[in-house]
Order: structure tokens, then C-alpha cells, then sequence
């Protein structure tokens, strides 16, 4: 609608520039254009609304209703709003507060290990020194073609007496080492999630490395930086939008939590069945069919996810500014 | 200065070479001995891998291994894998296609709230799976598609980063002259697309695609919520299953290695076919 107010108001302007074509032509390639990209969107559109609007607003509207056995357990269930009741449940429930507690401790653990490494090895493999390169990279990519359940497979055999060889190794040396133990089994986690994405994640920042203009890097050496003052002064403060999207979207990653607790859980009485957010999700939703605690807890989760992104995505801004300011 | 002299003061000096090598070994050690030991583990006798002699070069069983795998349980491995071609290749093949045309839209047309609509898709990227897999499943319930092909396929189709990384790759691939030149000569905006503009996005479709196709072909969640009938099972789930079994019946630890290897296969062949074409995706989604 304020695409035609202004086209009336200028019509005379127009007539006096000699390349203006007239205005029905100019409404019709509008009409067109909204005709096109109406047509182009929708699928996707259809899609979000269908398996993403509705099912995020059914989790809202779910966390504040209750299916209610009446009496006895006789009659038929009803649905009864309760308010903030399931949240009040679940966020006093400690195997809840546990459970974001472990995915805290993982995050602090697993996201900087994760940043330094692939970055390190970035930086490591675009010095230079390292022949080879593109088979190293394909080495060091291949477990992101693994799916995680293959991982935590692979990785729970050789976290198991008997079957591992690592086990073996160490005990040849008098060492008994278990990986499944009550201090040993998140970092054990950790070891399986760095696995699977260092190299994807290391691809990533290599890519951003290669971008970065060499004339940058000849003044650099010009001003007589050596290559570990170059790789961290110069090149490091020039992928930072790089460094800022691995960590988003690894934190994300990291907060959904499942799949190698989940497959470890079967191997050791560590691993509770509500060890992580998602897990006890999964759990209320499917094994205790309360659907309204497993809708407070998503949405609670949701919560985290958004702050902490967006919390990242600011703290990130506000560090790039007087830096800006500076230049 | 020569690019020759900035690249040799550049290079760290002896030991710090060697150190940088050392580094790099490990780190590929690290990536691939576990993978090494799948293919060894897949290709040894049952007793031999719990013997610890996994090492060793005796024992070999692959064929045998390989017949086990076909026929456990009649034979559903092989409808499994089948299952999992069919969810992740049309699955990312649709996918891609949709995200890439509406990342197109995005940036070739205006229209109101634009800027809001795409803030929205990117909210979207943030939304963890498992708050949307109750929702989604009573949904699946209420519309009677539980527990068939649609529950697992329909969410598996949405996309939101390959709708940015379109955005991307339309405004890098794809020149607005093109588009001025095709409008000049009377063509209409959708054959445009489909004939010009869909051409010169390739490598973006192809990177959309694999993206997803890795995505699809992982996906162990939602199949877990939607599917108990074993044979619309993807590989993923189908493994973990056996696995399960394997605590209590221990023939199952051989054919859930040997399929775990044969599992990992597709990406790793998808992932070297089209090298080329996802590295420079991996830039297009860092660029902001």
C-alpha cells in the first residue's frame, strides 16, 4: 500500500526524466515481482508455519495445561489449566536443575576447547609449514561425515573394558582408566562431540583464513611480526564474524544435548535417563506421558537457548565496537 | 617485498616447525584412529574383539560379517539403509530447493516486513529439535500420520539456514543485471528463476543440499519420537536399536559395527564428490 502513495505524488517528476517508463508498466513489474516472490516463498513459509510456528505455540500452550486423572483414575482424562503450576514443577524439580546444571558444565567445558582447537589448527595448517594440507584437512573433517549415533557408538566400544584397545594400552602400564566413572563420564562426552565437529568447525575457520586479503598479512611482516604474532594479532582479529558464528551455533548444538548421553546411558548407571534438558524432555513427554511438565521444560530450554544466543551475539557487538571506534 | 620473502618470514623457524607438525599429526591421529578402528573392528571375527587382538592380522571375517549383517532379523538392515536414501536424498533434494528459492526471494524482490519475515527464519535456526518433537508428534497423532513416512519426512523438509545461505549465494551468484536483462527481453519473474537464476546458483543448491543431507541422514531424535514400526526405521535409529539388544545378546555387537561402517559410507563419498562445491559454502554462511 505505500508502494502506490508515493508513485502518485511523483508522477510529474517522472514525466521529466527521460528513462521513466509509464506507471502502469511500473505497477504491473510490482504486481509481478510480489506475484513471483509470493510464489517462490510459500513452500518454505508453508513449512515454517506448519512445523515450526504451531508446534513452538502448542509447547506454550501445553506447558499451561494439565491432563488430570479425575477421581479414582476412572471416567475420562480432561485437560485443566494450572497456570504456571508445571513451570513451578520443573524448575523445582532438581533432576531438571541437575540436568541444566551438567549441559552448563559441558558448554564451559566442550565450547572454548572447541573454538581453540579448530581455530589452532586453522591457524597451524594456514602457516604454511604443513605439507599435505588438503589431505590433513580431509583427515581431520572425515568423523563430520561419521553420524553422531556412529560416533557415540564407536566411541562407547572404546570407552568399554574388554572391547577397548585404549583400556588395553593403559593397563599394559598398570593404569586402569574408566572412562564411564562418575568424574570421567562428561568429559568422556565432551572427547565424543569434539571429535565429531573439530574438523567441520576447523574447515570453517580455514575458509575465513584463506579470505583474508595477503597484503594484510605482507604488512604485518613488514612491521616485523613473526608468524605467532601474525597468526594471533593479525589473522585471529580478522575472522572474528567466523569465530562468532562457530561459537553460536556450537553453543545451540551443545545446549540440545541427546544423542551421545542417550546411547552412553545404556552403558553406564552414570547416565540417568533425565542426565540432560532434552533427555528429560524426552522422558516426560514419552516415558511419563506428562505432557505438560515435558512442554514447560521445552519451553524453559527455548528460553536459555534464545538469551544465551543473543546474550553472544551482543557481548560479541559490544566488544567490536570500540575497537571500530578505534580504527 | 615479494610474496616469496613474506612467505619465508613468515614460516616459523626450525623447532617451532617441527612442533606444528607434531601438533597437526596428533590431531589427525585423533580424528582418524577411532575411525580406523570401526573399519578393523567391522572386519574381525566376533571373539576377536573382545580379545583385545584387534590389531592383530588374524581373524579376518569381513564377508562372513557381511552376510550376518544382511540377514539379521530377516534381513532389515538392507530396508533401513533404503529408508534412510529415501529420507535424506529426496528429503534435501526438496528441501534445498524450497530454502534456496525462498533465500532468492528474499534478496532479488521487495516487499513489506521483509526484514522482519527473515528475522523470523533465523530465530528459527535457534530453535532446538527437541522443544518442537512433543508438539510435532501430537500433531502427527491428531492428524493420523504417526508412525508413518509423512512424520519423519514433512519436519525433516524445513530448512531455515539454507534459506540464509541462499540469501547469501543469490546476492554473491547471482547479478541484478541478469535479472534487468531477462525483464528487457519480456520474460516472466518465475521463468527467469527457473531457466537463468536457478543455473547460476548451483554450487549453492549443492551445498544447501549436502548440508542437509548430512542433517537428514544423522537424524536420530525425531525418527525415535514418531516411528515404533521397525521397518520405516532410518539406519541411525535402526542401529541404536540393536545396540540396545546387544546388552543382553552380544551377536549384536558384530552387525551393529559392521552397519555402523557401511552407515558412514554415503557421507563420506558425498562429502569427497562434491568437495568443491561445499567449501565455498562454508564461506558464503561466515560472510556477514
Amino acid at each position: 500500500m505505500t508502494t502506490t502513495a508515493p508513485s502518485a505524488t511523483t508522477a510529474p517528476a517522472e514525466k521529466a526524466a527521460p528513462a521513466a517508463r509509464p506507471r502502469s508498466t511500473r505497477r504491473g513489474a510490482r504486481r509481478r515481482e510480489l506475484g513471483a516472490a509470493s510464489v517462490l516463498m510459500t513452500p518454505f513459509f508453508a513449512l515454517l508455519v506448519t512445523v515450526f510456528l504451531i508446534p513452538v505455540g502448542t509447547a506454550v500452550w501445553l506447558s499451561f495445561f494439565s491432563q488430570d486423572e479425575p477421581g479414582l483414575g476412572f471416567g475420562p482424562e480432561h485437560t485443566v489449566f494450572v497456570g504456571l503450576r508445571s513451570y513451578a514443577a520443573v524448575l523445582t524439580d532438581p533432576t531438571f536443575l541437575g540436568g541444566l546444571g551438567t549441559v552448563a558444565l559441558y558448554c564451559l567445558i566442550y565450547i572454548p576447547l572447541m573454538v581453540i582447537g579448530s581455530l589452532g589448527l586453522a591457524l597451524l595448517l594456514d602457516s604454511g609449514v604443513v605439507r599435505l594440507r588438503s589431505w590433513a584437512q580431509l583427515a581431520l573433517f572425515l568423523p563430520h561425515a561419521v553420524p553422531g549415533i556412529i560416533a557415540a557408538l564407536i566411541w562407547l566400544y572404546l570407552y568399554t573394558p574388554g572391547l577397548s584397545p585404549i583400556i588395553e594400552l593403559f593397563a599394559k602400564g598398570d593404569i586402569t582408566i574408566d572412562f564411564l566413572g562418575v568424574h570421567t563420564v562428561l568429559p568422556a562426552i565432551v572427547n565424543i562431540s569434539l571429535w565429531s565437529n573439530l574438523g567441520y568447525n576447523m574447515v570453517v575457520f580455514y575458509a575465513a583464513l584463506q579470505a583474508v586479503p595477503r597484503e594484510v598479512i605482507e604488512a604485518s611482516v613488514v612491521d616485523g611480526a613473526g608468524p605467532v604474532r601474525s597468526a594471533l594479532q593479525v589473522k585471529t582479529p580478522l575472522v572474528r564474524p567466523s569465530i562468532v558464528m562457530v561459537a553460536i551455533f556450537t553453543l545451540i548444538w551443545a545446549l540440545q544435548l541427546f544423542t551421545e548421553p542417550k546411547l552412553l546411558s545404556l552403558a553406564t548407571p552414570m547416565i540417568s535417563q533425565r542426565y540432560s534438558p532434552s533427555m528429560y524432555i524426552y522422558d516426560a513427554a514419552f516415558t511419563r506421558n506428562n505432557y505438560g511438565m515435558a512442554a514447560a521444560a521445552s519451553v524453559v530450554l527455548l528460553v536459555v537457548t534464545i538469551a544465551l544466543s543473543y546474550g553472544v551475539t551482543r557481548w560479541t557487538n559490544r566488544a567490536d565496537s570500540p575497537e571500530e571506534n578505534a580504527r | 617485498m615479494s610474496t616469496l620473502d613474506t612467505a619465508s618470514a613468515l614460516r616459523p623457524r626450525l623447532l617451532g616447525r617441527t612442533t606444528v607438525k607434531i601438533v597437526v599429526g596428533l590431531s589427525v591421529l585423533y580424528t582418524l584412529l577411532p575411525a580406523l578402528w570401526l573399519v578393523l573392528a567391522a572386519s574381525k571375527k566376533q571373539d576377536a574383539l573382545s580379545g583385545g587382538s584387534i590389531f592383530s592380522l588374524h581373524d579376518f571375517s569381513f564377508v562372513q560379517n557381511l552376510r550376518n549383517l544382511f540377514s539379521m532379523d530377516d534381513g532389515i538392515y538392507t530396508r533401513w539403509y533404503g529408508n534412510s536414501l529415501l529420507y535424506a536424498v529426496l528429503g534435501a533434494g526438496i528441501g534445498a530447493m524450497v530454502s534456496i528459492a525462498c533465500g532468492y526471494a528474499f534478496d532479488k524482490y521487495r516487499f513489506q516486513h521483509k526484514e522482519k519475515l527473515f528475522g523470523l527464519v533465523l530465530a528459527a535456526v535457534m530453535v532446538p529439535q527437541t522443544v518442537l518433537a512433543l508438539p510435532l508428534y501430537l500433531m502427527a497423532s491428531a492428524t493420523g500420520l504417526v508412525n508413518t513416512f509423512w512424520s519423519v519426512f514433512i519436519p525433516v523438509l524445513f530448512n531455515p539456514f539454507g534459506v540464509y545461505l541462499g540469501r547469501m549465494f543469490s546476492q554473491g551468484y547471482v547479478p541484478n543485471e541478469v535479472l534487468e536483462a531477462a525483464r528487457m527481453d519480456g520474460a516472466g519473474e518465475l521463468k527467469t528463476y527457473l531457466r537463468v537464476s536457478l543455473r547460476m546458483l548451483g554450487p549453492g543448491v549443492v551445498t544447501v543440499f549436502l548440508f542437509q543431507l548430512t542433517a537428514i541422514w544423522n537424524n536420530f531424535f525425531l525418527p525415535m519420537v514418531m516411528l515404533s514400526n521397525q521397518k520405516l526405521y532410518p539406519v541411525s535409529l535402526g542401529l541404536y536399536t540393536w545396540n540396545s539388544s546387544a546388552t543382553v545378546s552380544p551377536e549384536y555387537y558384530q552387525v551393529v559395527i559392521m552397519g555402523s561402517l557401511l552407515a558412514v559410507l554415503p557421507l563420506i563419498l558425498a562429502f569427497i564428490l562434491l568437495q568443491r562445491f561445499w567449501k565455498s559454502g562454508l564461506t558464503a554462511g561466515s560472510v556477514k
